[in-house]
């Protein structure tokens, strides 16, 4: 496959961990008090992988060129925006969904870039944010009547989608892959653990690896090591002749069409856009999941993006109640204060734990959650010298 | 291809039998074949999901929203005084929970955003197994949501949605909403105002740049300009706006002499202070006085504009100062549990609440579709708005509407609006394939399974 | 023309909020070379001290009230502020009513001392390490800061209205010899104005004028030479952070009463900020006021319903595109000195 014994070992562990995520994710019993930790859901698990890829995409860019994009999301939306007009005007068949989400989101990138490359450092970052932040309001507002505006875009019973014959009376449209639809799933029992294999997961999964496995060959290419080179000294390497601005712009290419993949893979898990997706929150996440996860590493952006989603989607959902049946046991006057003790971090509260986060990792790991790997694995290199580990690149996603 | 949808915890018992069987051996299992529809409870509860939004501008509209669901779980599950369960005609409801199921709960944050609202019903349905999604505080949100749980075979209960489309373009059969909208807020403010501020009137509207926004607009003008008033300009402002001085100075040049907000939440907000701050109350354009008017009220956001709102029409959907039966329980006990009274928002979720396990009730299922039978063309009374239609054609309630007033001298924090008037059902009434709300239709009822 | 004045007024006032926290934006980057994501949330702190004192002024205990009842039917509880018991009510009212204007006194010990407490406890440790680090942890310090508001304040916006005294509006027109009532302007927003232009003009005299702005000044340009010439520059340094942090919480504090604050009015100025101070110039104090209010006139001017008629939209993005074309045509904004953040 062209790759070292270490990637490859590598794209190894993390084809591993996509397939066997539905156990990873799930590590507590159901209808135990540790069950609301469990991640092996569909939604949640499709979202890890497709914001991996964002953020796989993202690292392109950022961890090899250094030039800090702050404009992303209007790349993901655009495809996510081209993907729902697919489904709705061609087939509901996911194939061409993606194919054009990539497209279209290339080209756009292809312009921005080609304008906002003409500048470096925090200039290129705010011309980014500026045509980003552009996308979101005119998609929110004038032009509602190609992108739905507030109420966003859905696939319609109503809509012509030439390639599909009528549906039935009453059927929802769904997406699906030459008829297997991405909503199906199948469960598994084991005494009282329960695990869902999803098809929509599985298809996000296998479009991960690929894209993990391209941005590993990207990432030990010559065109690679040319893009590393704009990043510790452009000036130097304009000096020697060469001229880096297609260098960068390739890359900057690439990483919208990662972009753009991630959008129409959100579409096709779920069949549905709304323009918040291009704020400049959205736009800052990815450089968040990035850095937090370890910019400039192959698997910290996706340790990145999970972390962040993770976050997002099990911690919002603790609530008080939830509070009180964990520390159950203890006499009251003790549940009460531990309650009351622990709540404004969870729940409502989540923002401001990952806001805690996210300040102690940039301080005590500032080569972000690889580092925080890089660390344990050295403890253990310690006891056992022998042991060569690829820089901590084996820590598990969670 | 078959879509086989599960229940996690119609998985845990039956799994517990394979568990007895033998772990080594996983049981293949494909769940709600024999139930036919989607996350059927199994056991002794079911398990509601309420999705509100707890972080950004709205987070505090969803606390609200969280305490009357929570309130309404206590009732239905035969806690408290029982609210409005004492008031409502609909004598199915035991306090025994719904169907004799204990009612649990899970929530989740919408953060007023399509993608995380719809993030968070999943997980709700996918994880929880949640058989009815409920709540919410933003048009976009109620349409991304209600789409997802059509999609997904479970039943949403709208919380406050207020643009046309929920049930106009985007209708879907699995979604219900019992919160008023933008054609009802035109067609109960007009008259009101003719009466008070005459048919010869110059309006001048600011609107929010949004779905919601052109709604409201376009219900306010049709409906004020069938009464004589002429729409002098309508000007688009950005959601993202927090500043109006520009969009307010113009007004001074005009010779309008009504302003029209067609702004919610912090837009409302800040329009209104700020228009107030240009003197546009004490100005006098010929002859008459100029007059401010805001279509949707919100206390909780009004409170946000302090002293402003005095003497501003809007309209809203239920306010705890109403005297019916319905409303004094529902204010008595949610005051009793709280020390606050209630919001419009905490008032419609409640009754959802309510509503939805009314119908699995007296459809003696969980099944949506057997609870969209139930709940179409369903009349009641006793829940605060007076007698009131779920019409079938497309899942609106059909009750009064409040004309509001904000309140020259306030006794408390939360007595900011009066009541002006009630404007009885029939006023706002429209055909169901009134232009405002056409391009959509329900489609059927999916169960899931 | 009136309508031009008056929508020159309008980006005057606009650019002066975005000038007051771009000039601080500015001064922090230009002293400390950080960049600094918490400053909106600075600036919504310093709304939150008006918010806070007018709470602290209005402490109150509870009479019961027989003749009245509550929304329960309960005997009235009515808040009666200590300030009443102390002062008698017409005085109390009065005090109360001026709960901004004094704010500004609370805020500046608050905020120096927020800064202070900022510099030393963690962007010192982050003077050596990359820009996209220091955005990352300014930014989570940011949502952690607006968290602790919200916990306390709500996210509801709470109305903190001006003293009665500046509640009305100043009529140009008939001074300028429109017709009466064409253009008029409120009160406060006329003081906001002014009040940022003594602000700006005090940061400038400041750095101009005295020693210690001299020696500031030095640093900037070289930071190491100033240094090796036995000067302290650190503890100058970390003083211009306090400096930067009370223009930024009271240009909070000024602004409560043009829009009622609420927790995450930070991170709305923010991003925009963020804009003004790269089409300024990154590092340039002149070019982040001048582009405060060129933005803000802007702004103004694209919200007219004519603009809007033949280019809808166009208020949506007016800033953004400006800010393209700005940094298109001027590679380092209108004033930026070469080399600053280019990499």
């Amino acid at each position: 496959m062209g790759l070292t014994k270490k990637d490859f070992t590598l794209l190894i562990i993390v084809a591993v961990l996509c397939l066997f995520a539905p156990f990873i994710l799930n590590p507590f019993p159901e209808g135990s008090a540790m069950a609301q930790f469990n991640a092996g859901y569909p939604d949640l698990m499709q979202r890890l992988v497709i914001f991996g890829i964002f953020a796989i995409g993202f690292n392109i860019l950022f961890g090899l060129t250094g030039y800090l994009s702050f404009g992303h999301a209007a790349f993901l939306g655009v495809g996510s925006y081209a993907a729902i007009w697919m489904m709705k005007l061609l087939t509901m068949n996911v194939i061409p969904a993606i194919i054009v989400s990539v497209a279209v989101a290339g080209l756009f990138s292809l312009l921005v870039g080609w304008i906002s490359l003409r500048r470096s450092g925090i200039y290129f970052s705010i011309l980014t944010l500026a045509f980003a932040q552009m996308s979101y309001s005119l998609a929110y507002s004038v032009l509602t009547p190609i992108t739905g505006g507030e109420t966003g875009l859905q696939p319609k019973y109503t809509d012509p989608r030439i390639l599909d014959g009528d549906l039935p009376p009453g059927e929802t449209p769904r997406a699906n892959l030459f008829g297997l639809d991405m909503k199906d799933s199948t469960q598994i029992t084991m005494g009282d653990w329960v695990f869902t294999f999803n098809a929509g997961y599985y298809v996000a999964a296998v479009v991960m690896l690929v894209a993990f496995y391209v941005s590993i060959r990207i990432f030990r290419s010559p065109f690679g090591m040319m893009l590393r080179a704009v990043k510790s000294n452009q000036q130097r390497l304009n000096y020697t002749g060469l001229n880096s601005k297609p260098y960068t712009l390739a890359a900057f290419v690439i990483s919208g069409m990662y972009a753009g993949l991630a959008g129409g893979l959100l579409v096709a898990m779920d069949t549905q856009v709304g323009a918040e997706r291009m704020f400049w929150t959205a736009s800052g996440e990815v450089v968040l999941m990035t850095i937090l996860g370890g910019a400039g590493t192959l698997i910290g952006p996706v340790l990145g993006a999970g972390f962040i989603k993770y976050f997002e989607n099990i911690i919002s959902k603790i609530n008080e109640s939830i509070l009180h049946q964990w520390f159950a046991f203890m006499p009251d006057g003790i549940e009460d204060f531990l309650v009351s003790m622990v709540y404004p971090f969870i729940g409502k509260g989540w923002h401001l734990t990952l806001g805690i986060v996210f300040m102690l990792v940039v301080i005590f790991l500032p080569g972000g959650l690889v580092e925080g790997g890089q660390r344990v694995a050295r403890l253990f290199k310690r006891r056992k010298p022998s042991s060569d580990k690829p820089d901590g690149k084996t820590t598990p996603a969670e | 291809m078959s879509n086989s949808n599960f229940t996690r915890r119609g998985l845990i018992r039956s799994g517990a039998v394979a568990g007895a069987a033998g772990i080594a051996l996983p049981t293949y299992l494909r769940a709600d074949a024999h139930a036919g529809y989607l996350n059927a409870p199994q056991g002794d509860t079911v398990t509601l999901g309420f999705n509100v939004p707890q972080s950004g501008p709205y987070a505090d509209e969803g606390a609200d929203e969280l305490r009357a669901y929570e309130l309404a779980v206590e009732h239905l599950n035969g806690g408290g005084d029982g609210g409005m369960l004492n008031t409502f005609t609909s004598k199915a409801l035991q306090g025994n929970g719904i169907l004799g199921k204990k009612v649990e709960y899970v929530t989740g944050d919408t953060q007023t955003k399509s993608d995380a609202a719809r993030a968070s019903a999943k997980s709700m349905i996918e994880k929880d197994g949640a058989v009815m999604i409920t709540g919410g505080s933003s048009s976009g949100v109620a349409v991304a949501v209600q789409a997802l749980c059509q999609e997904a075979g479970v039943i949403f209960m709208a919380g406050l949605t207020h643009s046309n489309d929920t049930t106009g373009k985007d209708k879907r059969a699995n979604g219900f909403r019992h919160f008023f909208n933008s054609y009802m807020s035109g067609a109960a403010l007009a008259p009101v105002l003719s009466n008070a501020y005459g048919n010869d009137r110059n309006a001048y509207h600011l609107t929010a740049d949004y779905n919601w926004g052109y709604t409201t607009e376009e219900a306010v003008r049709s409906s004020t300009e069938a009464l004589g008033w002429n729409t002098v300009n309508a000007v688009k402002t950005p959601l993202t706006a927090t500043d109006f001085s520009a969009y307010i100075t113009p007004v001074l040049q005009s010779d309008a002499d009504v302003l029209v907000l067609n702004h919610y939440g912090g837009n409302m907000v800040n329009s209104l202070t700020n228009a107030v701050q240009f003197g546009l109350r004490d100005r006098m354009v010929n002859g008459k006085q100029f007059e401010i008017i805001v279509p949707l009220y919100s206390r909780l956001m009004a409170k946000g504009a302090g002293a402003n709102v005095k003497g501003i029409f809007g309209s809203t959907n239920w306010h705890w100062s109403l005297q019916d039966p319905g409303s004094k329980a529902f204010v008595q006990s949610f005051g009793t549990k709280y020390g606050f009274p209630p919001s419009q928002a905490a008032h419609t979720c409640y009754v959802q609440a309510l509503l939805y396990a009314d119908a699995c009730e007296r459809a003696g299922t969980f099944n949506p579709c057997g609870v969209v039978e139930a709940l179409e063309g369903f009349e009641f009374d006793g829940m605060g708005n007076g007698p009131t239609l779920y019409r079938a054609e497309d899942h609106q309630c059909f009750k009064d509407v409040l004309v509001v007033k904000g309140k020259e001298n306030p006794t408390s924090e939360f007595d900011l609006l009066e009541i002006v008037e009630v404007t009885p059902v029939d006023q706002v009434t429209y055909a169901p394939d009134h232009p405002q709300f056409a391009g959509g239709s329900l489609g059927t009822c999916n169960p899931g399974a | 023309m009136d309508a031009i004045i008056l929508q020159i007024l309008n980006g005057l006032d606009k650019g002066s909020a975005y000038a007051l926290i771009a000039l601080g934006l500015t001064l922090i980057f230009g002293t400390l070379g950080v960049v600094n994501f918490a400053h909106g949330a600075l600036f919504m702190i310093g709304a939150f001290c008006a918010v806070t004192l007018s709470r602290i002024l209005t402490l109150s205990h509870e009479v019961v009230d027989e003749t009245r009842t509550d929304f329960l039917g309960n005997p009235l509880k009515v808040d009666v502020p200590y300030l009443y018991d102390i002062f008698g009510q017409t005085t109390g009212d009065a005090i109360i009513d001026w709960a901004v204007p004094i704010s500004i006194l609370f805020a500046i010990p608050v905020m120096v001392f927020i800064g202070f407490a900022m510099e030393r406890g963690l962007i010192k440790h982050f003077y050596k390490r990359p820009h996209a680090d220091q955005i990352l942890v300014t930014f989570g310090l940011a949502i952690v800061l607006q968290e602790i508001i919200k916990y306390f304040y709500g996210a509801n916006p709470i109305p903190t209205p001006a003293p009665s005294a500046f509640t009305g509006s100043f009529d140009f027109g008939a001074m300028l010899g429109f017709d009466p009532g064409s253009i008029i302007y409120p009160y406060w927003r006329i003081i906001y104005f002014m009040f940022a232009a003594v602000i700006i003009g005090a940061v400038f005299a400041f750095l101009q004028f005295t020693t210690f702005g001299m020696v500031v000044r030095a640093g900037m340009a070289d930071r190491e030479t100033v240094g090796l010439l036995g000067i302290n520059i650190d503890k100058r340094f970390t003083i211009m952070f306090g400096i930067a942090a009370a223009v930024a919480g009271l240009a909070g504090v000024m602004y409560t009463p043009i829009n009622s604050p609420n927790y995450h009015m930070g991170m709305d100025f923010l991003v925009l900020s963020f804009v003004v101070v790269v089409v300024g110039g990154m590092g340039s104090l002149p070019g982040a006021v001048l582009a405060g209010f060129l933005l803000g006139i802007l702004e103004s001017f694209a919200s007219m319903a004519i603009v809007l008629e033949t280019l809808p939209g166009i208020n949506q993005i007016i800033i953004y595109l400006v800010a393209i074309i700005i940094l298109l045509t001027r590679p380092r904004g209108l004033m930026g000195r070469k080399g600053v953040m280019e990499d």
